[in-house]
């Protein structure tokens, strides 16, 4: 039996690649790390109409083998067979953008110059006509000397003629190929021209869509006003759509503990399941929906290219603390999760503009906060509406956030001028064509990121409530003592408290940020299991975990743990990142010191001003 | 005239590019994406008011954004 055969999708940035990878594959897809550099691999199944499989690639998008970044270097070395650890793919799939042939016929020639079996996908083909192009893929395919197979990705049109061409593409090596071209920039970019120019078979004056958009979205004046309102309702939408979700999976939750207590001796292991797994596991989980909610409309500005404009109007202002508009896009994905967003750092080719943007990523708020900041202002600020369709809750959430924002924007100018200090890097960036987002890519995307969470929840949140019960009810409490002081668990915020004392925190809290340095959303799972155990009031410690931090915090203590968590370096997947993509300890070592800094001084300002205003 | 200075929607020729005024990298992408020596390109926005930086560039059927420091090394001539 023959090895797995491979496949890999090659091209520009912007050609449609990954929704056309998304069509050939489906929901089931690998997501991994090439081996010794922080570039994501992709990689799914792709079914041949003989029924044979072939491990279809993703490779990031290029515009040239003259690599200007680390994501460029691997599409390379794993077209060219260089790549240590990587097969050379049996087939190379050139995807192009039909509306742009001049520009992505550059870098093909390149990829037809190794000579490779190869299969052009010309892509977004409905687009190019809808910019009023008709083309002529037979002209193309004679020029090229490959076949080219008109495709929709997204409407699944060519996809079957395309299959067809890669089952029979390895049969057409042409190992004399690179003798046909030229070899030179320019001379490439003239030859691409030509053939442009001979498969476009005629080209109306309509004016593309861009043109008028962007006149709008990218307006020095209505642009950022745009932009921060499409932030703000993202953000009021977040708090807002998912409450019935939410309160759906917490009912659900309710009956299985019922069950479980029901059908359960009373004893340690009902006590284990009902207060240590579902009180823990079972309020983190809740918050699915909000994290889909938020990475539904981070999607959508990517799939439909917004994103770039967003990252075009935010250049002036990340230039004032030294970073450049690229950085918005890894800051952006931040406010998902740090993790996606650190490894989206890659695209900066500029190392200290990087290193920066890795360094303030945790300042962004993810949706591991959305979890505490949700409960904590449920609990103690009121749903009042301060104006149509604006809640104090909302708002308070959204104050959060730029809270954050704030934060790491002053950090990114100190860090320019310390530690990062360096010649001022540049933004150069390509505007994509608008594109309306499709459902299927969406959902896969949505899949992604839920998988991922919930993938967490089960492990390292489980793992940690399960400890934190541990320690919570053991050693047990004598009659009339409270079952928090006998515990190890106290023992260890007693030591912590002192220090937290000054800013507000009661022991409770000081209790849940320790476990919640494994996953910020477990502080919630903390809280819950701390109560649960220690409730002496059945009535309160059935009421859930809102109910009872609004009975048991004060507002200037509330507020200081919402303050404590816009700066706390709390998640270990976010340093273990850091460190793998810095290579090292030290970058990490300094970006744990100064959020836990910024955190106690946060918190502490918070809650001093609080007090001192009589709140 | 540089390209900096190029009235917006006007049509224009690239004639030179001081490379060297460039960063490596920085180059290797502006040139990648098309910018280079008889190219035709017309800034199409500026950014935010004050500097105007960054600008979005129409190159063929593309649209690029770059920075002030890039277009004040592209030498143009009206087309």
């Amino acid at each position: 039996m023959s090895r797995k055969r491979t496949a890999a999708l090659v091209g520009n940035p912007n050609s449609g690649k990954s929704a056309l990878f998304n069509a050939l594959t489906g929901a089931r897809q690998k997501i991994a790390n090439y081996a010794g550099v922080t570039v994501e691999r992709k990689a799914g199944r792709l079914v041949l109409p003989s029924g044979e499989p072939v491990e279809l690639l993703d490779l990031p998008g290029s515009y040239s083998f003259d690599a200007a970044s680390p994501d460029e270097a691997v599409t390379r070395d794993v077209v060219k067979g260089t790549f240590e650890g990587e097969a050379v793919p049996d087939v190379i799939i050139l995807v192009l953008d039909a509306a742009n042939l001049e520009q992505h016929l550059v870098f093909a020639q390149e990829v037809l110059e190794l000579g490779r079996p190869t299969v052009v996908a010309l892509n977004m083909i409905d687009l190019a006509e809808r910019d009023g192009l008709t083309l002529d893929p037979a002209a193309l395919s004679q020029a090229l000397g490959v076949p080219v197979i008109p495709t929709v990705a997204v409407r699944r049109k060519g996809l079957a003629e395309l299959t067809d061409a890669i089952a029979e593409a390895e049969t057409h090596a042409d190992e004399e190929a690179h003798t046909r071209w030229h070899v030179t920039l320019p001379e490439r970019r003239l030859s691409a021209k030509h053939m442009a120019r001979a498969a476009i078979l005629s080209k109306s004056t309509r004016h593309t869509i861009e043109n008028g958009v962007d006149r709008v979205l990218l307006n020095p004046w209505i642009g950022p006003v745009i932009l921060f309102g499409l932030l703000f309702v993202v953000f009021q939408a977040v708090f807002a759509w998912a409450t019935p979700f939410a309160d759906a999976l917490e009912g659900g939750v309710g009956v299985i503990s019922q069950g479980v207590s029901d059908t359960l001796p009373e004893g340690l292991l009902r006590d284990f399941l009902t207060e240590g797994v579902l009180a823990g596991v079972g309020s983190v989980v809740v918050f699915l929906p909000q994290i889909i909610i938020l990475f539904f409309f981070i999607l959508v500005m990517e799939a439909s290219g917004y994103m770039a404009r967003a990252a075009f109007l935010m250049d002036r202002l990340m230039a004032s603390v030294g970073l450049s508009g690229r950085s918005f896009i890894p800051l952006l994905s931040s406010f998902a999760c740090a993790i996606p967003g650190i490894m989206a750092t890659r695209s900066i080719s500029d190392p200290k503009d990087r290193l920066t943007t890795i360094l303030i990523a945790p300042l962004m708020t993810c949706s591991a906060r959305l979890p505490v900041y949700a409960v904590v202002i449920a609990a103690v600020i009121p749903q009042t509406s301060v104006g149509p369709g604006v809640g104090l809750q909302g708002l308070v959430l959204f104050a959060l956030y730029v809270a954050g924002i704030v934060g790491a924007m002053a950090v990114a100018l100190v860090l320019r001028r310390t530690v990062t200090k360096g010649a001022a890097s540049g933004f150069i960036m390509e505007l994509p064509r608008y594109q309306l987002p499709r459902l299927k890519d969406l959902l896969i995307g949505l899949w992604q990121r839920a998988w991922v969470f919930l993938r967490r929840a089960g492990t390292i949140i489980f793992v940690a409530t399960i400890a934190l019960w541990v320690l919570l009810s053991f050693p047990k409490a004598e009659p009339g003592e409270s079952q928090l002081d006998a515990s190890f668990a106290g023992a260890i915020a007693d030591t912590l408290h002192p220090v937290l004392a000054p800013v507000g925190f009661n022991r409770e809290m000081s209790l849940a940020i320790v476990p919640a340095i494994a996953a910020r959303e477990v502080a919630v799972s903390a809280l819950a299991t701390t109560y649960a155990v220690d409730a002496e009031d059945e009535e309160l410690a059935a009421q859930g975990v809102t109910a009872q931090i609004a009975a048991l915090w004060s507002l200037p203590t509330a507020l200081a743990f919402l303050a404590w968590f816009v700066f706390a370096p709390q998640c270990l997947s976010t340093i273990a990142v850091a460190r793998r993509e810095t290579n090292g300890w030290k970058w990490p070592a300094v970006m744990v010191g100064y959020l836990f800094a910024l955190a106690w001084l946060a918190a502490g300002a918070t809650y001093w001003i609080a007090v001192s205003l009589g709140l | 005239m540089t390209l900096d200075a190029l009235e917006s929607g006007k049509p224009a020729r690239i004639t030179g590019v001081d490379w060297a005024s460039l960063a490596e990298d920085e180059g290797k992408r502006l040139k990648a994406l098309g910018v280079d020596e008889g190219a035709e390109i017309a800034v199409i926005h500026r950014g935010v008011f004050g500097t105007r930086d960054p600008l979005a560039l129409r190159l063929g059927n593309m649209t690029i954004a770059i920075r002030r420091v890039h277009a004040k090394a592209i030498e143009v001539e009206a087309a």
